[in-house]
């Protein structure tokens, strides 16, 4: 990082923003309550929202506050309100294989760990990629087009899945 | 960009203005029946611009992000040939079971056209996007028909599994960008040589469970067994057919065009893979009684013998031989699975015992799943043979020969659960003698699976010389 005047501040920040991401994230897979579960998804969003900002990315920061930590997390409390018994039910989020579960995580990760100590990165120091709205929007348009239209392909296709899967069979 | 890259996706753009028309012609028309013929028409008329591509030179377009070479025009055509099948299929089995009959059709093509997309994409991104894509139109297919309890597991269990092996290999894709820093796949070839190796092995086996997903290989089949039964008839046949291609497809262009040149042995960690997917597929198979749960084991027993095929990439025999086997495959799993359609859809019963005495009630389908289950082992002159022959020439041509070994020792036990359905029909008694209904648009699908299993089988050789051009202009 080149401005990174002061790598201990960084460091304790990230940390910091990783607990903000991290705690939450661990209590909406495991709370019995999901209204609760869905609220603490904002901490999370938030987190990330930090980390962002961190990797000097205003523009994604601010879409993922818009979009996930307000629009997503709305519209999961809507889902939960409109469905039928969904809020106040308690609902166990864990079986009798959790145990297996976490050894394979807990190894999982440790390699991951192992794997990223013992790479060698290299850091290119000289050019940190320009992350503001113009630029984002020429590359949706040159590079990543076909991408973006795509998307938008994803998003109707989702839309009439979601839409044949809800409606009720007569 | 210019305007020739446009012309260069016109197939691309036909599969989505199609699927959008299908959706209209559904609005209008009570007929539900008419909109699957539509759809068959569409995408047969697509076979004409996309053999207008066969003729051009490899190149990729849009700023680099999609291919247009051989191999991206082969998995075109073979995605195209298995959804009018599968359509073909649906409409003799789905009125009464569904209320959106037209919507079933629309989501098919635009399956078929993130396939497509899947099996050309050069960039990281955009081959994330189309696997999702893929994945998304796939869950709401399996879980289609909605009163059926087992449906709605297979479409909860399909989507659980998707979504995980999607993130694994959606951080697997990140640690490739963090070590190369580009998205597009020819430039990370370029850069990949310099990357630190322990973690381009990290970010490999965190993308193969993404792509193990789609293919359905050992250690990332568990979901195909439970999917396929629940999952309406023609969705199971086309999930083991056209995802496991495009899937393989992704594989194939991530391996050679990014991986190869990374100077790292993943050679020897496919053929373990290969060799574990084949042995465990089959022992699986083996008790079966469900027939679309046997197919379910056998399908992952040929992801095992496909990826010999990857293995064994280098020389003129693996990976021709790879989409020769898919080819032939395509059309006998297909096959397969229409006559289960079809006794499903007459009996109710997807029992391998209630087969008893078929060849008397239903004689042409008999024979012709007789033929899909002898293709199926390996036997000649069926479609399957020529692609088991060609990968186990790759094999020992690349000096894999204990894999081909492991190989031929597979196909002698498959024989076992396939020849138990031949038996079944021939050899039991029949439980009753009335003749099965065999309906119109599912026996032309039959019988255009059949032939194209046998002539595969007895004249090869045109589908050789097109796996040899598209292997040919893969790299660019």
């Amino acid at each position: 990082m080149p401005e990174a005047r002061c790598p201990g501040g960084e460091l304790g920040a990230f940390i910091i923003l990783s607990l903000v991401t991290l705690i939450p994230a661990v209590v909406v897979v495991t709370s019995g309550n999901i209204v609760r579960s869905a609220l603490s998804l904002i901490p999370t969003f938030l987190g990330v929202t930090g980390l962002y900002i961190l990797l000097h990315a205003e523009f994604v920061a601010g879409i993922q506050i818009l979009i996930y930590a307000g629009a997503i997390t709305v519209l999961i409390l809507f889902v939960i309100m409109l469905t039928q018994g969904g809020s106040g039910v308690r609902i166990r989020q864990i079986n009798e294989q959790v145990p297996l579960g976490a050894m394979a995580a807990v190894w999982l990760g440790f390699l991951i760990l192992l794997v990223v100590f013992r790479t060698p990165w290299q850091i290119d120091a000289t050019s940190v990629p320009q992350y503001n709205v113009s630029s984002v929007g020429t590359a949706f348009l040159t590079d990543y087009m076909l991408i973006f239209e795509v998307t938008s392909l994803v998003l109707l296709v989702s839309l009439i899945g979601a839409i044949i899967i809800a409606r009720r069979e007569e | 960009m210019s305007a020739s890259d446009l012309w260069s996706i016109v197939p691309e753009l036909w599969l989505a203005g199609l699927a959008i028309f299908l959706l209209l012609v559904d609005l209008l028309t009570a007929r539900k029946s008419l909109v699957g013929v539509v759809a068959v028409m569409g995408l047969l008329l697509s076979i004409i611009p996309i053999g207008s591509l066969l003729t051009q030179g490899a190149r990729t377009v849009i700023f680099g992000s999609y291919a247009v070479d051989g191999f991206a025009v082969f998995f075109k055509i073979l995605t195209v040939i298995a959804t009018a099948l599968v359509v073909l299929a649906a409409i003799d089995w789905l009125p009464g079971r569904s209320q959106y009959e037209g919507e079933f059709y629309a989501l098919l093509v635009f399956t078929a056209l993130g396939l497509v997309l899947m099996a050309a994409s050069t960039d990281i991104i955009l081959l994330a996007l189309s696997i999702e894509f893929v994945s998304l139109t796939s869950y709401v297919l399996a879980g289609y028909l909605k009163g059926d309890v087992k449906s709605n597991e297979a479409g909860v269990k399909y989507f659980l599994y998707g979504a995980a092996a999607s993130a694994v290999m959606l951080f697997g894709f990140s640690i490739l960008y963090g070590l190369t820093g580009s998205t597009n796949l020819y430039e990370i070839a370029r850069r990949v040589a310099n990357a630190p190796l322990p973690a381009l092995y990290l970010s490999i086996a965190l993308m193969l469970s993404g792509f193990g997903f789609k293919i359905s290989m050992v250690p990332f089949h568990q979901w195909t067994p439970d999917v396929y039964e629940g999952a309406p008839t023609p969705v199971a046949a086309y999930l083991s057919v056209a995802s496991k291609a495009a899937g393989f497809a992704a594989l194939v262009r991530m391996l050679m065009v990014v991986v190869d040149p990374g100077r790292l042995n993943w050679i020897l960690l496919i053929a373990v893979l290969s060799a574990v997917s084949m042995t465990l597929g089959n022992l699986l198979a083996l008790p079966q009684r469900n027939i679309k749960r046997m197919l379910a084991y056998s399908s992952i027993s040929h992801a095992g013998f496909l990826l010999i095929g990857v293995a064994a990439f280098r020389g003129d025999f693996g990976t021709p031989g790879l989409l020769i086997y898919l080819l032939g495959y395509m059309f006998t799993q297909l096959g397969a699975f229409f006559v289960a359609a079809l006794i499903g859809q007459q009996l109710g019963t997807d029992d391998i015992p209630d087969y008893a005495g078929l060849s008397r009630r239903a004689p042409v389908s008999a024979l012709l799943m007789a033929v899909f289950m002898l293709s199926l082992t390996g036997f000649p002159p069926t479609s399957v043979f020529i692609g088991k022959f060609y990968v186990l020439a790759g094999a020992i041509d690349n000096g894999l020969l204990w894999l081909a070994i492991v190989g031929v020792v597979n196909s002698v036990i498959s024989l076992y659960y396939y020849a138990g359905v031949i038996r079944a029909m021939y050899v039991m008694p029949a439980a009753s003698t009335v003749p099965l209904r065999e309906p119109a648009a599912l026996q032309v699908a039959l019988g255009i699976a059949g032939l194209g299993t046998l002539l595969i089988g007895l004249y090869p050789q045109p589908i050789i010389d097109l796996a040899r051009s598209a292997v040919l202009l893969l790299r660019i």
